[in-house]
């Protein structure tokens, strides 16, 4: 639906006003469909997702072209890292065709590339988060308030819970759950109500047609 | 004379001291007709011994044939009898039609009917009625929302607290445009549709319509096509809004891969070799969030995130130098273009959050004094 509403960038009032109005109508269709449970309101529902997909695979053949576009502008333009580049419409080609022509069972070539070289080095990615999540902690736990002395505090609280410290576990384990179950959980859930409110908010300026700086009008 | 009989021999044989009532049928509420709710007594007999399971059968009529639909251990006495409703479905169960069950009490030395039921039909409700608190929530928070813009409509200005993070992104573009970097904005990993990713292109349109005044570069990477096809379209009118359409460049936004890490590595190279002066985070993130934020903070660029994601919160918090926290992603839009329509609903949430405040302060009441009846006027029946 957003994409309709993004493809109309006229001026005409027609192309002004007929985004606004399937927005509108679409948008109010899936609230009632909400709260009617009967087999109209779920095939309305599942429709709504079969047009989500059929968007899905038309936008990933326009997703590749813009890949391939920009990676060759940048083999074409020698820009800084253009090897990568390379690398990249290597891989997708690779692919694209080992995959139709060898079939996508174990053993073939495109599953040993992805078991063999896409997984390893997706791990590898996934495991950099450790070093991230340490240098991201010396940057809070940096006492330069009492805020953040109370945060550093805390954290030291919860990290200590999982190693075993003689008859001080016991306690610690009591201050850990309650800093957990307390004032975390109730931070979590504000944030959680404030986001359901944002989220409605959202919902209701883009289908009343309050909010439109996604089609480029304020 | 003859049912007296009847009923001595029945007893005589199970072991029953008093018959057995047929099951309790009835349709399931709030749903799509194509159920029905099963319930018995528990079944003792010493002539089958201790009962290890019950199976249900169900059949369209008195005389048969029944057909099994389920069976559940001892101890359960209830059963859900649902089937699909596509008609070329082996397990189809169409509604309106009447269907009559027993059970069959299975023991260790043999097995138990009770008497069929009455015959009774599913039906297809038109109204959620477990949903009622949902939907007078919407209704409330609907009227304060256009209340508050006809308000504004008439003029009237609304005082909106002063936000940090949106106060930076007017300075955060004139650096950029005062080093002579682009401007880096994600859209998240969430799909097109969620709403998440709907605010951020609201953003992004503000954004945009920011760098083209400023002739600044803007590169929209995109971890989904469809979020692509829809940021280059939001782009592209901020820049004919802006009066520079000349200066929109269709590569600005662009499809890398949908696979998280695969995103991750190609976004960090990106802000390693062009060092872009601001970096902004508007979305759905999940695992890549700390990546991104920590990549960007050591290449030197300012950053401003913002995600509904409660996870994910407290990375962008330690690792960017503005976060909108929750609720403000979605505000954000309406700060940045200022529209007198666009406060009016945010004015309708901060006094919707004020009876959010009364109705949990007023439920943490009613329910350490005893009184139950004012929380289970907000509880949701989703089944």
């Amino acid at each position: 639906m957003v994409v309709v509403c993004g493809s109309f960038q006229g001026k005409s009032p027609v192309k002004r006003h007929v985004p606004l109005a399937l927005v509108f109508i679409t948008g109010f269709l899936l609230v009632i469909q909400y709260f009617v449970p009967n087999d109209a309101s779920d095939f309305l529902y599942s429709y709504s997702l079969d047009w989500v997909i059929v968007i899905g695979i038309f936008a990933t053949a326009l997703g590749l072209w813009s890949l391939v576009k920009v990676t060759t502008s940048k083999i074409k333009r020698r820009q800084r890292g253009w090897g990568y580049s390379v690398v990249t419409l290597v891989g997708l080609v690779v692919m694209l065709v080992a995959g139709p022509i060898w079939g996508i069972e174990d053993g073939t070539l495109f599953m040993n590339l992805f078991w063999y070289i896409y997984t390893p080095i997706q791990a590898t990615m996934f495991s950099l988060l450790a070093f991230f999540i340490a240098s991201a902690a010396y940057r809070a736990f940096r006492v330069r308030s009492l805020v953040a002395g109370v945060l550093l505090v805390s954290a030291l609280v919860i990290m200590l819970r999982l190693i075993p410290l003689g008859p001080i576990s016991q306690v610690n384990q009591v201050f850990a759950s309650w800093i957990l179950s307390v004032p975390n959980m109730a931070a979590k859930r504000a944030i959680a109500m404030g986001v359901g409110l944002g989220a409605i908010a959202t919902a209701l300026k883009v289908v009343t047609g309050i909010e439109r700086s996604y089609m480029g009008r304020d | 004379m003859i049912l007296f009989v009847a009923l001595i021999l029945f007893i005589a044989q199970t072991g029953f001291s008093e018959p057995l009532p047929a099951p309790a049928v009835s349709d399931v509420p709030n749903d799509n007709g194509h159920a029905l709710d099963i319930s018995w007594e528990s079944i003792e007999s010493d002539s089958i011994g201790d009962v290890s399971a019950y199976e249900i059968w169900r059949s369209e009529s008195f005389e048969g044939p029944f057909e099994l639909r389920g069976t559940v251990p001892a101890g359960v006495f209830e059963y859900r009898d649902r089937g699909d409703k596509e008609r070329s479905s082996n397990n189809y169960f169409p509604k309106g039609k009447p269907y009559i069950y027993f059970i069959k009490a299975i023991g260790e030395t043999g097995s138990f009917d009770t008497p069929p039921s009455e015959p009774v039909s599913a039906t297809e409700q038109w109204y959620h009625a477990g949903k009622t608190p949902v939907l007078i929530g919407t209704i409330i928070f609907s009227a304060l929302a256009l209340y508050f813009v006809q308000i504004a409509r008439r003029g009237k200005k609304l005082y909106i607290r002063p936000l940090s993070g949106i106060a930076a992104v007017d300075e955060a573009i004139g650096r950029a445009t005062e080093m002579g970097k682009p401007i880096l904005y994600l859209l998240g990993s969430g799909t097109a549709s969620g709403i998440a990713t709907i605010a951020s292109y609201a953003i992004l349109g503000r954004v945009a319509r920011k760098t083209a005044e400023y002739r600044t570069k803007l590169m929209v990477p995109c971890k989904d096509p469809v979020v692509m096809t829809v940021a280059q379209e939001t782009v592209k009118a901020a820049y004919s809004e802006a009066g520079q359409p000349d200066a929109y460049e269709e590569d600005s936004v662009f499809y890398l891969t949908s696979m998280q890490f695969a995103f991750v590595a190609a976004v960090s190279g990106i802000m390693v070799r062009e060092r872009p002066a601001t970096n902004f985070y508007m979305g759905s993130f999940y695992a890549e969030s700390l990546f991104l934020a920590e990549t960007g903070a050591d290449a030197g660029s300012i950053q401003i995130s913002g995600t509904e994601q409660v996870a994910q919160i407290p990375f962008f918090v330690v690792a960017t130098d503005y976060t909108l926290i929750g609720e403000e992603l979605f505000a954000a839009s309406a700060y940045l273009g200022r529209d007198p329509l666009l406060l009016g609903t945010l004015k309708a949430q901060d006094y919707a959050k004020a009876i959010l405040m009364f109705i949990l302060i007023a439920g943490t009441i009613t329910m350490t004094i005893g009184w139950s009846w004012f929380a289970d006027l907000f509880r949701v029946n989703l089944q």
